[in-house]
């Protein structure tokens, strides 16, 4: 047996490239690595024609829960099954890896679709003409007209449709289904067997007589039921496989691992795991569950691994069946697998909006146990390892450090982060458990939550926290002062709150701002319900309640009020450029008098041009966001709490209420290219700021000055924030500028900070990527709240993170 | 007395994270000076003629008329008084005043913005110039302020000063940073423009006070880089009553050139030959002072 942490300084843990890392992995997870990488995205039709096959046959003869897990249990039985060389986990969502199914009861592509995929330079999604035809032929007639996308669309007011065109916010469930489903540790304590006959004595305690809900619960019951059947069916289907392959195989080792993979498929989900493996094969067989019976957003997670998997580990080691190689090669098996699924395309394929599509899937390790002590474990530096060696698209790593978490596990992480792959983003426990409670949950489920995809965070296994869109907060300031006009639709789409130049006080300006971001929030808000209830009633998520409490007790569905905790989310992004607007015309305008209303807003409408000494003035001697600046954190602090107050507390029609976080993965490209030229000397088209970061150059400070902006909003209203930060790697070469990291790390927690991640990279590194891309092909980079191969990234985005301020320092 | 700089999250400048404030005024005139700004007591105006975006609003700004607009961008003319009228009107910055006044109580107000970030890190605040020597009455009310705050004080120094100077700053400080340039004296005149008696004099009296100290040694190529110097500075160090707790190798950089392009001044205008040494050469010399019982990395 292996002994604990290796030595925090040993070199073998942590070289500066990579390559020497590779040491690090064994043959196998190689070679699985390389295919994994290596093979290309493709677009697999046998889930959409199997759906379709089946809603032709079945449509309209069962209540729709019953149907959708008849569906998921039609997927299961006829799926074509995947076993590869090497594998010890088993089990793909499509015929092989990296092949992508599509969900055309959200939203289905069109042929033109399709062709876009399969030719466009970056991300393409490979799909040959036969299968387009069949797709044209099959799929498409039948869906059209019945898809979510359909139904929402079909519903909104022409009001939200020209807002929503116009970037003013987003909708995030015209195309995916919601998401944000991370689990707790449930399922590795009763299998799909103790589940069923959790169902069953739920069916037996109904009384139709005085429940006027109980046929609703009835229906939705069965159909988990059904779930659980479609479940352990995909699983024997893999066992038989295994258990061929077996027959067939010479090599003696692999004979022994194929009958081990048989006998561990053949035992879960049906069975509640007894070791390491198979608890590993049991969470896989689960995700994979959700991401096929539904096309979700941040499609699955499993939460605290390190936390969930402790026991097994323990045990292995002790009866001597487990050694640390063992489990980090069975984990890293389990890695491997999360790279080989790509998100499924979006229709339309406006690619700005998110740059590219990953599942998000973001492991936490560390943080706290549901008792409050420290959770991190001897896993947590072995996932460390793994995530460092594997550094994969997916899954996404976070560390989460509260201050109970040891120093050691944090400066292992930030050895990680040092090596630039993005990873892992860092998470204050102290602070989210605080906003989860505020939220109204117990301490206890708070402290068991975290975060899944970027920074929202949950009460893993006990929500349903849907995410409904962004918010464009510049966009609604452009609009005030355009007096309800948009100028880059030219269509007014606000209120008519006023001329801004016949204003004579900041604060009438603010007013009328407040007056309008209410109007818009309010316009989301207004068809948020309706979509939720069109998942409640044409899409539940029938294998997904099967994990989340309290489901099956309630006999309500995952979509339909079923789990512990039910928050709808509307997510603003822009807040650093937003302020950085409002104190340009604080200072300029109203309190220097500078320039008149009237010249800032004809050079704003020039995109400057011809203004250039106004526009260099503004951004160089207006007091903006990031910079520890009274002036302008308190401006900020109004925005965003305006903002909290205009958005929290709405019922939704789960039995839970609205909330707001700050989030923006890469919207903030997306929505700054629907706005003209901003106040802040921002020019048209270029990005707004992301997440709560401050606006690209305008900290100026270093990172404690940032920190301390960030932490004067009172981040425990929000579910979440997100802090950007850069460094270039020079700053973190010496074992104590670790030390150092650690500390600003600590630091921004003392001060109530949520999140924060950093980009390690040199702007020559990048440059030089943006020149030869084919040198740098495994070159990850941060982009707000996820990681992404720059290569694959757009011109714009890379050019932002070129753009992003350096803390340089000598 | 003029502040040119205050850095926050200064990372190179002592233990944990620091804030830096760096003030006017050096006697030495290092060749390899990276911090040119420092040098003169007096404010000084930089142009950075990348910024510049030809407004002509310093031009125009001038009560004195004492700037003009050529193709190399804004030169000063005789009627310059240095007011400091354009700095405050530049849009991009282009105009920047090197040197502050600041009254303690703002100098007080800056330093506790990253108060929670020091207390966190171990780190404090680091006084560095120029030579924060130069003005011991200023530096020691500095100091006593922060001490009075109990935050820790690190004052970055050649200790190029009297002694008188030195046993003055001396019960104010918690760390002394204290710069080895070269120990043959004459060399050290060439380079610095004064000899290095005083230096070592004053490093001796620190030590055998028993003050906590640092020792950084620039390691520049054709100047000090040779390994007779290196082996000298251990010796002299060797012999003293107290060690340093740390020794830090400062590999030779230029990015001292763009701020003398900015202050209108040459940077090593008799075109000695200086050089980043070899990073074999540079460990080499981090090997002969641990042999030696020294805690030194490269790097501060």
């Amino acid at each position: 047996m292996k002994t604990a942490h290796r030595a925090a300084n040993s070199k073998m843990n942590f070289a500066l490239k990579y390559p020497e890392n590779e040491g690090g992995m064994n043959d196998r997870i190689k070679r699985l690595r390389q295919q994994s990488v290596e093979t290309p995205t493709t677009l697999t039709i046998e889930r959409a024609l199997i759906e379709t096959a089946f809603y032709k046959e079945n449509y309209g003869k069962y209540p729709n829960a019953v149907l959708r897990a008849m569906n998921f249990l039609e997927i299961c039985k006829k799926k074509t099954i995947y076993i590869g060389d090497d594998e010890l986990i088993v089990a793909e969502r499509g015929p092989k890896p990296k092949a992508v199914p599509t969900f055309p009861e959200l939203t289905c592509h069109t042929v033109e679709d399709l062709h876009t995929l399969n030719t466009r330079e970056l991300q393409p999604y490979f799909i040959s003409q036969e299968d387009i035809d069949t797709y044209e032929r099959e799929v498409i007639p039948y869906w059209e007209g019945r898809t979510q996308r359909e139904r929402i669309f079909n519903h909104v007011s022409e009001e939200w449709r020209e807002a929503y065109h116009a970037g003013v916010f987003t909708e995030f469930m015209e195309q995916r289904a919601a998401g944000h489903t991370t689990m707790d540790g449930k399922l590795y304590v009763r299998g799909l067997l103790d589940v069923k006959k959790l169902i069953q004595e739920q069916l037996d305690k109904l009384d139709f007589i005085n429940d006027p809900e109980a046929t609703d619960k009835q229906e939705e019951l069965r159909a988990m039921d059904i779930s659980c059947d479609a479940a352990i069916v995909f699983a024997e289907r893999h066992a038989e496989l295994a258990e061929k392959m077996a027959a067939e195989e010479t090599n003696p080792q692999r004979k022994a691992e194929l009958e081990k993979i048989a006998d561990v498929c053949r035992w879960v989900p049906a069975h509640a795991p007894r070791d390491l493996h198979e608890a590993i094969q049991m969470y896989w067989f689960v995700h994979l569950g959700t991401v096929t019976e539904l096309n979700g957003w941040d499609s699955m997670n499993p939460g605290h691994i390190d936390q969930h998997l402790w026991p097994f580990y323990q045990k292995g080691i002790a009866d001597g069946t487990l050694t640390r190689e063992k489990a980090k090669e069975l984990l890293s098996c389990l890695w491997i697998k999360f790279n080989n699924q790509p998100a499924p395309p979006k229709v339309g394929i406006t690619a700005l909006e998110s740059g590219t599509y990953n599942d998000f899937t973001n492991i936490n390790i560390g943080g706290v146990t549901r008792d409050g002590k420290d959770g991190s474990n001897e896993l947590s530096f072995i996932i460390l390892e793994i995530q460092e060696e594997l550094h994969e698209l997916q899954p996404g790593l976070s560390i989460h450090v509260a201050e109970v978490t040891p120093d050691e596990f944090v400066k292992a992480g930030c050895r990680v982060i040092r090596q630039g792959h993005g990873y892992p983003s860092v998470f204050n426990p102290d602070c989210y458990v605080q906003e989860l409670v505020n939220q109204g949950k117990s301490l206890e489920d708070a402290r068991e939550g975290g975060c899944s995809g970027c920074i929202e965070v949950g009460a893993f296994g006990k929500e349903a926290y849907v995410l409904t869109g962004y918010l464009n907060t510049p966009k609604i300031l452009e609009i005030t002062l355009n007096n309800g006009w948009d100028p880059n639709s030219g269509k007014k789409l606000g209120l008519e709150t006023g001329d801004p130049r016949t204003f004579t006080s900041y604060e009438q300006l603010y007013e009328a701002y407040h007056k309008q971001m209410l109007h818009f929030v309010n316009l989301k808000l207004s068809v948020n319900n309706y979509i939720e209830r069109m998942f409640a009633l044409y899409a539940p998520a029938t294998f997904l309640s099967l994990f989340i409490d309290d489901c099956i007790t309630k006999g309500k569905d995952y979509y339909n009020g079923g789990a512990r905790y039910n928050t709808t989310y509307i997510q603003c992004t822009g807040l650093g450029t937003t302020t950085d607007c409002f104190a340009t015309i604080k200072k300029h305008v109203f309190e220097d008098k500078r320039y008149t209303m009237d010249e800032l807003l004809t050079a704003v409408a020039a995109n400057f041009e011809g203004h250039e000494k106004m526009r260099q003035y503004i951004m160089n001697r207006t007091p903006f966001f990031g910079n520890d600046d009274e002036y302008a954190d308190t401006i900020a602090v109004k925005v965003y709490e305006d903002l909290v107050k205009a958005i929290k507390g709405h019922p939704n029609t789960r039995g839970g209420e609205t909330q707001l976080n700050m989030l923006s993965t890469t919207c903030h490209n997306y929505f700054g290219s629907v706005c003209h030229a901003t106040p802040n000397g921002r020019l048209a088209h270029f990005a707004i700021s992301d997440g709560t970061s401050p606006a690209h150059g305008a900290d100026t400070n270093g990172p404690t000055s940032v920190i301390k902006s960030l932490g004067k909003l009172d981040q425990t209203q929000s579910g979440g924030t997100l802090l950007n930060m850069r460094f270039i790697p020079a700053l973190l070469k010496r074992e104590e500028d670790l030390d150092k990291l650690v500390s600003l790390i600590r630091a921004y927690f003392k001060m109530g900070g949520h999140h924060v991640q950093f980009n390690i990279v040199d702007t020559q590194t990048l440059l030089d990527a943006q020149k030869k891309p084919e040198d740098y092909k495994d070159l990850l980079v941060r982009v707000a709240g996820y990681s992404d191969y720059f290569n694959d990234m757009t011109e714009q985005l890379q050019n932002e993170i070129i753009a992003r301020t350096e803390n340089e320092e000598f | 007395m003029y502040i040119f700089d205050i850095k926050r999250f200064a990372i190179n400048d002592g233990p944990g994270i620091r804030v830096t404030l760096f003030m006017k005024g050096c006697p030495l005139r290092c060749v390899w000076c990276h911090n040119p700004e420092g040098l003169e007591s007096r404010q000084q105006r930089m142009y950075v003629k990348k910024k510049c975006i030809g407004c002509q609003t310093c031009v125009e700004t001038c009560p004195q008329h004492g700037l003009v607009l050529t193709p190399d961008g804004i030169k000063q003319t005789a009627e310059c008084t240095h007011c400091g009228k354009c700095v405050e009107e530049c849009p991009t910055l282009a105009m920047e005043m090197a040197g502050k006044a600041y009254s303690m109580e703002e100098l007080m107000k800056l330093v506790e913005k990253d108060r929670l970030v020091m207390e966190t890190s171990g780190g404090g605040v680091t006084l560095c110039g120029g030579e924060p020597l130069m003005h011991p009455d200023y530096l020691v009310e500095i100091l006593e302020e922060l001490g009075r705050r109990n935050l820790h004080r690190t004052v970055d120094t050649t200790l190029y000063a009297s002694e008188a100077t030195v046993e003055k700053v001396l019960p104010h400080t918690d760390l002394f940073m204290v710069d080895m340039k070269h120990m043959n004296s004459e060399l050290h005149q060439k380079y610095t423009g004064v000899p290095n008696e005083p230096i070592l004099r004053n490093i001796r009296m620190i030590a055998e006070k028993g003050a906590r100290y640092w020792i950084r040694i620039p390691l520049i190529e054709g100047v000090n880089a040779d390994e007779e110097n290196i082996r000298q500075c251990i010796a002299f160090l060797k012999e003293l009553p107290t060690s340093p707790e740390m020794v830090n190798i400062l590999p030779y950089h230029d990015i001292g050139i763009g701020k003398h392009k900015r202050l209108g001044t040459d940077y090593n205008p008799d075109e000695l030959v200086m050089s980043t040494p070899s990073q074999e050469w540079q460990d080499h010399c981090v090997e002969l002072f641990q042999s030696n019982g020294f805690d030194c990395k490269i790097g501060g």
